[in-house]
């Protein structure tokens, strides 16, 4: 009894004390916050990527693809058919695309994956649909212009596209050809202004009125009198080519506007024509090019993908290059994706496949989606334990101010000793005593930082703009991550190791000084001023 | 203020009284001996040189008895009440609390026999500064019990630290610190808890040694009513030889051993 009563009491009598426990309450808070933001950060990037990858990926080696993908998803169903959820062939190749800068009016040409896929399963292996911009295409992709209504989730700050941009930007075309027929010298002035602002404002009736008049006009006043091949017209305002979607950074950069909120800047739009070169199936390879519509951006927020991926009808793919094996007929493919059950174990059936499609046979790569990405997730982790041990070492250092404030404190609490030892307490009650002085200073500590931590972690994004105001530093920038907002996942078990750990190191660091308490030899003590 | 004070002595047979008593008060002739310590030798080291504090001491307490042990300074008078009290072991001779012999005991029998058995009060009180009076007579009780032992028999203990604190005149000081105690309240406190676990033997180093003289004699005036009205024995070290006269038995120490012995009656 009177071991926690004077526990209590030195607790509450000694601030000195709770001054030496400070750096145990901020390593506490510390970790918790870093814990929690790596977890969220990792745990983000494990969602996008799993949302980017499907489970499972059989990837053919070689360009051309592996033939006959209907005869590998039967022998996939047959191996592992109660695991599968759902499977799509795709084929992905290097290829080149090509557009015109609308801000500049430049040609730009830039590296992309392109990657055919079967819209009508691609989405289901994958969150695939989740990351368009057009409603409709969440719901169902079918590589088709839009009237309007991209931009979804942005709202506003998305510039106008769809059928309404493309017909705009079509007749502000056609006036620009009239002009230069109709007038003998070119002035600048003839030159009606661009129609589409980069930002969709209020001006958006205005020009549907203009799109109106156009249609008045009809077909007949094309002037296409120069044309080459006048017999075959394509017009731009009412046909599309082939529907593209392109990852988002493919054709924008992302900055910061006059009043310092960031901005994604369009060099193309949905609605705009792209051209893009590809491999074909010869040996070696020639270069194709084809055109095709942007039907919507995809926006992972992973830039890596973003910056490369564009997705096309498969079909469109196997046609142009010519992906037919000449002896079965059937169209080949390049990757097979699958998307296991919940629950399914992915290391299991990725190891079936892998016996079943040898690779010394087949030359396929079969990787689960963690395969893939193992560097990076590993990189995470591997920060992780490192912040780890680093913010745990300061908790260690936290426990040797707290042996030395217990040394001085049990010199100061020597004749105390004494006191207790006549009155018949016995060494190992007087050593309780300090260890549980240890022990309630610990828990004090580390309480205090797992609340100021939790707080902390729970006002994150808060805090960080507070910061940023203060220092004019930007703490998270949105235009260097990949998120808007710092996520935060706070783990239980996590909580309770540190707040443990931490209350074990204060109470280690008290058992020297509680020994020596022990040890002290009561008449020396009863003695001692 | 008598029901307060409840000493629960066992029923020891009383021993022959020897010749030694015979000139004791009469109310002691038939006392059993409750402390008892022949050749009790000790010396202390400091650096290479070997100090001895105690050269051969014989003393014998016997129940009910007021003993003093005077002597000057140096005389090993202190010295000698630790060894009584078990703070200290002897370096050779023999201490017997009621037949048994306690110099030799383990660590552990000795802080119960220290517990339960032997109270003590010091020149400087030695109160814990954190605890409240109270609190401070409740230690030896504290000491003795587990938290849920403590717990279930609180009111009873706090009943009888009240009672003892009322009987040494302190009723309405509970909740003070020592702090805000003058040096006579911080001693009745420290008297009050000496009582608290109802030892047979009170052990006094210097009581009123630190103290001015009205607050002295209050504190012997209530010591002497505890031994006369109570029958506690009380073995008290002091340099003083006016509380001396007051003694039943003067045990005068010098140099380390006993020169003389007188008894008043």
């Amino acid at each position: 009894m009177y071991k926690i009563l004077l526990s209590w009491r030195y607790l509450k009598s000694r601030y000195i004390a709770l001054a030496s426990i400070v750096s145990v309450t901020l390593g506490v808070a510390t970790l918790i916050v870093v814990n929690s933001v790596m977890a969220g950060f990792s745990d983000e990037m494990h969602k996008r990527l799993h949302g980017i990858l499907s489970d499972i990926v059989i990837r053919s080696h070689d360009l051309n693809g592996l033939p006959d993908p209907q005869w590998h998803m039967d022998e996939i169903t047959r191996i592992a058919g109660n695991d599968i959820e759902a499977m799509t062939a795709a084929i992905q190749i290097p290829a080149m695309i090509n557009f015109r800068d609308n801000i500049q009016g430049q040609w730009i040409t830039q590296p992309i994956t392109l990657i055919g896929i079967d819209q009508s399963t691609y989405a289901q292996v994958s969150d695939f649909s989740e990351y368009l911009l057009h409603p409709e295409n969440r719901k169902q992709l079918d590589f088709l212009l839009k009237e309007k209504n991209y931009g979804l989730g942005k709202k506003d700050r998305f510039p106008l596209s769809g059928w309404v941009r493309r017909r705009a930007s079509s007749e502000w075309e056609r006036d620009a050809v009239d002009a230069q027929i109709g007038a003998d010298q070119i002035d600048a002035a003839d030159i009606p202004d661009s129609p589409f602002p980069l930002v969709d404002d209020s001006g958006v009736e205005g020009q549907g009125v203009t799109v109106d008049g156009l249609e008045d006009r009809g077909i007949s006043d094309v002037p296409f009198q120069g044309a080459a091949e006048p017999q075959i017209v394509f017009d731009p305002a009412t046909e599309q080519h082939t529907g593209i979607v392109l990852g988002i950074s493919i054709c924008s950069v992302r900055g910061r506007d006059a009043d310092g909120e960031v901005m994604d800047y369009f060099f193309a739009l949905p609605g705009d024509d792209v051209k893009v070169t590809f491999p074909n199936t010869g040996q070696p390879p020639k270069a194709l090019s084809d055109s095709f519509t942007i039907v919507d951006f995809y926006e992972s927020e992973m830039s890596e993908y973003d910056s490369s991926f564009a997705f096309v009808p498969l079909s469109r793919i196997q046609d142009l290059r010519g992906m037919v094996d000449v002896e079965s007929g059937t169209k080949s493919v390049s990757t097979i994706q699958l998307k296991l059950k919940e629950g399914a174990d992915l290391n299991a059936v990725r190891d079936k496949l892998q016996a079943r499609f040898p690779i010394q046979q087949f030359g396929y790569q079969i990787q689960t989606w963690r395969d893939m990405q193992g560097p990076l997730l590993a990189a995470v982790q591997l920060e992780t334990t490192i912040l780890n041990i680093l913010l745990f070492l300061i908790i260690a250092v936290a426990g040797f101010g707290i042996l030395a404030t217990f040394f001085m404190i049990v010199v100061e609490k020597t004749r105390d000793v004494g006191i207790l030892k006549s009155l018949g307490a016995p060494s190992g009650g007087v050593m309780s005593i300090f260890l549980g002085y240890g022990l309630s200073l610990g828990t004090v500590g580390s309480g205090v930082g797992l609340i100021l931590g939790l707080m902390f972690v729970d006002n994150i994004n808060t805090i960080a703009g507070w910061i940023e105001r203060v220092t004019g530093q930007e703490v998270f920038d949105p235009t260097v991550y990949y998120f808007n907002q710092i996520p935060v996942i706070v783990s239980p078990l996590t909580c309770v190791w540190v707040v443990l750990g931490a209350i074990g190191i204060a109470v280690v660091a008290s058992i020297l000084p509680a020994r020596k308490a022990a040890k002290l030899h009561p008449v020396e003590a009863l003695r001692y001023e | 203020m008598s029901s307060a004070f409840e000493l629960t002595y066992p029923n020891v047979p009383p021993e022959k009284p020897d010749h030694s008593q015979e000139t004791l008060h009469p109310r002691l002739l038939k006392s059993p001996v409750v402390l008892k310590a022949t050749g009790v030798t000790k010396s202390y080291r400091k650096g290479k040189v070997e100090i001895p504090v105690l050269n051969g001491v014989d003393i014998e307490v016997v129940e009910g008895e007021f003993q003093a042990i005077v002597g000057a300074s140096g005389s090993g008078k202190s010295t000698l009440l630790h060894l009584l009290a078990t703070l200290d072991r002897p370096d050779a001779g023999e201490i017997y609390f009621e037949d048994n012999r306690i110099d030799n005991l383990s660590a552990g029998s000795r802080d119960i026999l220290r517990n339960r058995y032997i109270g003590m009060i010091f020149q400087f009180y030695h109160l814990l500064p954190e605890l409240t009076a109270l609190e401070n007579v409740l230690m030896p009780v504290m000491i003795n019990h587990g938290v849920v032992s403590y717990m279930l028999r609180r009111r009873k203990f706090r009943k009888r630290a009240k009672e003892l604190l009322d009987l040494v005149g302190l009723s309405h000081r509970l909740k003070h610190r020592p702090r805000e105690l003058s040096g006579g309240e911080m001693q009745r406190v420290a008297i009050a808890r000496s009582l608290m676990a109802s030892p047979r033997l009170l052990l006094a180093d210097e009581p009123t040694g630190n103290l001015d003289r009205a607050a002295g004699e209050e504190i012997m005036e209530i010591i002497r009513e505890l031994n006369a009205a109570y029958d506690v024995t009380m073995v008290m070290v002091t340099h003083d030889p006016s509380i001396a006269a007051q003694a039943d038995r003067t045990v005068r120490l010098a140099e380390g051993r006993v020169e003389s012995v007188s008894i008043q009656s």
